[in-house]
């Protein structure tokens, strides 16, 4: 796939079954897409690849992140 | 025309959330060969939300039997649900949860092994005498459960699945006969032809068309878009639930488990209102019963917050344990989208568009029913639906909560059951496709990949909502229909000239929105016609002009055709399949 399109297929990636996340990642996106650094581009498409409740448990602080680096990323999501 | 690939099956199940998969477990279990499209990966439809559970009278906590469930639907239904379809799904509810459970779901149990039950609105035990024990689920994750589960077993049924496909239209000859759906590869932009011997939607419901919505925005009711396009009427588009509680301003919605498990509404008084509007049963009352004593708290000012706009929904005195155990999610939800911790205070909530009991109408073997020529009922060869996109019609005017995933899994099953018969019967080769099959959808991809300017999807979708939002929500109001009927039909001319700037084919997401709302505007423009047209209040639908139901001149069904927004009507169906039928009354609980 081009490169160029990466972040169209982000955006579609962020619609999903869950309104808490389409709220969360939709405003994540606003906030962020644009100004992500590669590392944190990664972590987020890792995140984007979970179920929909482990993503939401995650960004709600009922799970822990297998992936500790992935905390930072939340983080984000959490105050967007 | 230039040339579209082509690809052939058995049957093609666009939608990949409960009730698509049900259906395509039954078509591959029966070796048939078989396409489920889907928009996201199945595991993220919109049933994934789901977490109240799954009703059936099991009878596992108390004494239960599904003539108690189905007069609770019935009368829940406001007496537009048809008797025979509600029977049927009454009678099969524990034959599929107890199959879902073998196919390996993790309902919650009881001590004793069986699955554990608990009450939910509306569901009561001996004919509405108390509120009885018959949502089956699995923590609050029970859509989420029940995807899992089906999705699996498909996969070692070998059905074929295309993700982030998004089906465009459907494809009838000039018989009225459906020979397939055209599709757009998102990764692509590619469209693609899905020839079938059967069709089947199951593309769930159509929630965005409010602003105020529990729904994720996925739910963008293409299903029914596609039907009206293809000259299907639209059954009942006038009856939308609302859910009591959505966060004020989120949309976010609170578990009407938190009411079975004892929570309960206050208005700024601090008083219980509920038990002066159902004594019995009070906050455990059908949606549609508690979202309009919400409604009149509010209009009456006695709602909580700056403007009095919200209600409290209290539960600290559950105490956190029991928060924490029996409603898991909801505390962090409260933080996150309302900004309270429930253990200490109560969540601001307000009635929220949250489910479409109207769709395309089909019988309890799925089957889509249109008009003929002679505007006589005739079911559509080849054309089947099931789920929320569809109307069977057992929710009638009012669904009860638990009763949709049922709905999902019965009629999913016997949707499918349906296909195998038919192809069965009928194993001639594929019927042809009309030379000019594709043209209509290539013409509307055509004009938004060529126009250099217009109206924006963004704000053509913004009119749509408010306008539905005011003009058409939990409460109606005359002269507000008449207005919102002249606004819808202009947005229905503008949505005509939407404009992209995007003009690429790869993952082009504001092509794929401005398809949605196509399909968007078709549901709401249905809808409004429809409420406008129905002068009395039942169920969901709440007129202030005409504040009761009226039997006589309104036990019927709607059928809204998109061709110059024209109505008809269709009788209900009282007499069920083999019991006596349930008079209409009163609703009082
Ligand atoms: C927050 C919430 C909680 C709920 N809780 C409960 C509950 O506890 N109990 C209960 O009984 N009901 C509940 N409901 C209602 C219930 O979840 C839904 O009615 C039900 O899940 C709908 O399932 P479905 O299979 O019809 O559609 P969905 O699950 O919405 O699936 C639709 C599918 O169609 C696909 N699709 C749509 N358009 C296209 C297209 N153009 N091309 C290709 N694919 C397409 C989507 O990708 C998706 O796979 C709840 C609803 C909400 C909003």
């Amino acid at each position: 796939m081009l490169d160029g399109r990466q972040n169209d297929r982000i955006r579609w990636n962020c619609r999903r079954g869950l309104l808490e996340l389409d709220i969360i990642l939709g405003n994540f996106l606003a906030r962020h897409l644009d100004h992500l650094d590669q590392e944190q581009m990664e972590l987020f498409k890792e995140l984007l690849a979970y179920e929909d409740n482990d993503l939401l448990d995650m960004v709600m602080e009922r799970a822990e992140p297998v992936n500790s680096q992935l905390s930072a990323v939340l983080e984000m999501m959490r105050v967007s | 025309m230039m040339g579209i690939a082509k690809r052939q099956f058995d049957a093609v199940v666009v939608g990949a959330g409960g009730s698509g998969l049900r259906a395509a477990l039954q078509l591959s279990e029966a070796n048939l060969k078989v396409a489920v499209l889907s928009k996201v990966f199945p595991t993220r439809s919109h049933t994934v939300a789901a977490q109240g559970g799954v009703s059936a009278s099991l009878g596992n906590e108390e004494p239960d039997n599904w003539h108690w469930h189905m007069y609770d639907t019935v009368k829940g239904s406001d007496y537009l649900g048809d008797q025979d379809a509600i029977e049927y799904m009454c009678r099969k509810a524990p034959e599929v949860v107890v199959e879902l459970e073998h196919y390996g779901m993790p309902f919650d149990r009881l001590d004793n092994g069986k699955i554990y039950q608990r009450p939910f609105g509306g569901h009561t035990s001996n004919y509405g005498e108390r509120a009885v024990k018959r949502a089956c689920a699995a923590a609050d994750r029970t859509g989420h459960a029940m995807l899992h589960t089906l999705y699996q077993r498909n996969v070692r049924a070998h059905t074929q699945f295309f993700v982030e496909w998004m089906a465009l239209d459907l494809i009838r000859n000039s018989q009225g006969d459906v020979l397939g759906v055209i599709a757009l590869e998102m990764e692509t932009g590619e469209v693609m032809m899905f020839q079938a011997k059967s069709t089947l939607l199951a593309t769930g419901g159509a929630g965005r068309i409010y602003s105020a919505s529990t729904n994720a925005f996925i739910n963008t009711g293409d299903g029914l878009g596609m039907a009206a396009r293809a000259g299907i009427p639209l059954e009942d588009m006038e009856f939308w639930q609302f859910h009591p509680t959505g966060v004020a301003g989120a949309g976010v919605l609170i578990t009407e488990g938190v009411r079975g498990e004892g929570g309960f509404l206050l208005n700024k008084n601090g008083e219980r209102f509920m038990e002066r509007y159902a004594p019995t049963v009070k906050d455990l009352a059908s949606r549609d019963v508690v979202s309009r004593a919400m409604a009149t708290e509010i209009k009456e000012g006695r709602g909580a917050g700056k403007d009095g706009e919200f209600i409290l929904l209290k539960l600290d005195h559950l105490g956190a344990d029991v928060i924490d155990k029996r409603l898991p999610g909801i505390r962090e939800i409260a933080k996150k989208f309302a900004n309270v911790d429930p253990v200490k205070d109560p969540i601001p909530v307000v009635p929220t568009c949250h489910y479409q009991m109207g769709g395309i109408p089909t019988n309890v073997q799925g089957q889509v029913l249109a008009a003929n020529a002679l505007g006589k009922e005739v079911i559509v060869k080849g054309l089947y639906a099931a789920g929320e996109c569809a109307c069977v019609s057992v929710h009638g005017a009012n669904r009860l909560g638990t009763n949709s995933l049922l709905d999902l899994l019965v009629f999913g099953k016997s949707a499918g059951e349906q296909v195998v018969k038919d192809i069965a019967a009928d194993v001639a080769s594929l019927p042809d496709l009309p030379s000019d099959y594709a043209d209509k959808t290539m013409a509307r991809l055509a004009r938004l990949d060529s126009s250099k300017d217009g109206e924006s999807v963004n704000e053509v979708g913004s009119e749509m909502r408010r306008t539905m939002q005011l003009h058409c929500g939990v409460f109606r109001f005359p002269d507000g229909l008449a207005d919102g009927v002249e606004k819808m039909l202009k947005v229905g001319e503008r949505v005509k000239s939407t404009f992209i700037k995007d003009k690429s084919k790869v993952f082009n997401t504001a092509r794929i929105e401005a398809i949605e709302l196509d399909n968007l505007v078709e549901v709401a423009m249905a809808t409004m016609i429809s409420a406008h047209a129905r002068t009395e209040s039942r169920g969901a639908h709440d007129r202030s002009d005409h504040p009761d139901r009226d039997d006589v001149n309104w036990m019927k069904h709607t059928l809204w055709f998109k061709e110059n927004n024209r109505l008809e009507y269709k009788p209900v169906q009282l007499k069920p399949m083999t019991v006596e039928s349930f008079e209409p009354k009163a609703r009082v609980y």
